[in-house]
């Protein structure tokens, strides 16, 4: 089977992570019920023609999606692949209020064919006219997950080369706000705020010299706390290296009861600088795009911006990274990346 | 009918977010479609949704849009005939 690497990635977050060629230097200190996405100068990523029906999460997507294709010096890729928890949920709200306040006449079109899940995947290969296989997951908390599964497997099996994967969400306005009255009426309920964003990566078979390689990953539904530590051992196993050998865990911590899935899997890892890096950009069901991110411009740069570190303290050389994220006990993942 | 022209100018530039045109940008026999505004085959749907949500009037041969959506003034001259509302 082939190797899978990373030949590019961009984020576009709260923090200036898009058009900043700094890594998370200046943090933007976040607070509040929800956090918005610092948006970049779409003008320089999309036409005003086409952008004049995309809602916030395309036009993070495309944009994203865009600069991800430039820096891998990559014109068409052979697959696009997107996840998504919440897809285009502004354009869903929109669609949806107008049915109920036309009592169900009246239904204007733009917004309910925008309102599709895989409308941003769509808009990058219209953008590129590119026909090549186009798919998006829709799987909660493992949504970017399951489209970078895919985006491995297509490459393993060599049915691609190169291949665009990214993760979106975009915040809305309503179902955003119950969610945050849900979260705030609980006591153990997530503690950082909501938020939103594109990170979008090129991976790729052919290796480069100090490429990042995705080494390998597992997502799962449902684990117990008692379990974890046993899948985590399972997942080291399969790809035969110790857990002594993990460099760094980027772990998904947003503050709530479950963050103790976090505690037992950070036990296992001794040797690891744990980070977190939900605190600066929000919760979102797509938020590991952004921790994939940071792990691959971690290991490119062998730095760690200190505003990451959760615990322990940062090594001279980094050579392996683990990601481990889950939402509410359920939806967990684990990504590992070498250098 | 400067009025309703001037109404028709706002809700083409919000309901289609028109973003980079102003009413000013717009004049009455500028053409709609195709080289003038730029407008497509789904900013035709959203104004036959408009025509019958504002104005009680139903289109029901797709092809009189072509000749209805040629300009505000001719638009504008259509609904003054036919409005309900």
């Amino acid at each position: 089977m082939k190797n899978v690497y990373l030949h590019s990635a961009v984020s576009i977050s709260a923090q200036n992570t898009f058009d900043s060629d700094g890594f998370l230097e200046d943090i933007i200190s976040v607070s509040g019920s929800t956090v918005p996405a610092k948006y970049p100068n779409y003008r320089d990523y999309i036409s005003s023609s086409a952008s004049r029906r995309m809602a916030t999460g395309v036009k993070m997507g495309v944009s994203a999606a865009t600069k991800a294709l430039q820096r891998a010096q990559l014109g068409q890729p052979d697959a696009i692949i997107t996840g998504t928890g919440m897809g285009c949920i502004e354009d869903t709200e929109k669609f949806l209020n107008t049915i109920i306040d036309n009592n169900e006449e009246f239904l204007t079109p733009t917004s309910f064919i925008q309102s599709t899940h895989n409308t941003v995947g769509a808009q990058i290969a219209l953008g590129l006219k590119c026909k090549a296989y186009n798919n998006t997951y829709v799987h909660a908390a493992v949504s970017f997950e399951s489209a970078l599964m895919d985006a491995q497997l297509v490459l393993q099996q060599e049915e691609a080369r190169h291949v665009l994967v990214g993760g979106v969400d975009e915040l809305g306005s309503e179902i955003i706000t119950h969610m945050r009255h849900m979260e705030d009426a609980n006591a153990n309920g997530i503690q950082v705020p909501f938020g939103e964003g594109a990170s979008f990566f090129v991976v790729s078979s052919e290796a480069k010299s100090n490429a990042i390689q995705l080494v390998d990953m597992a997502v799962c539904s449902t684990v117990s706390e008692n379990t974890i530590q046993q899948k985590l051992n399972d997942f080291l196993i399969k790809n035969e290296i110790q857990a002594s050998a993990i460099d760094v865990l980027i772990s998904g911590r947003n503050g709530d009861a479950f963050d103790s899935y976090y505690n037992n899997v950070s036990t296992e890892l001794e040797n690891a600088t744990e980070l977190h890096y939900k605190h600066l950009i929000g919760e979102f069901y797509t938020a590991s795009s952004f921790g994939l991110w940071t792990a691959y411009e971690i290991l490119n740069r062998q730095d760690i911006p200190k505003d990451l570190i959760y615990k322990g303290e940062e090594k001279s050389e980094i050579k392996y990274i683990l990601l481990y994220n889950q939402f509410k006990g359920r939806d967990h993942s684990f990504i590992l990346l070498k250098r | 009918m400067n009025e309703l022209r001037q109404e028709l100018k706002e809700k083409i530039i919000e309901q289609l977010n028109l973003e980079e045109f102003t009413v000013a940008d717009i004049a009455d026999d500028d053409v709609l479609f195709g080289d003038g505004l730029g407008l497509d085959s789904i900013d035709a749907l959203e104004l036959i949704v408009m025509l019958d949500k504002d104005y009680g009037i139903q289109l029901t041969d797709p092809k009189e849009g072509k000749e209805i959506f040629k300009s505000v003034a001719v638009l504008a001259d259509y609904i003054t005939e036919r409005r309900a509302k």
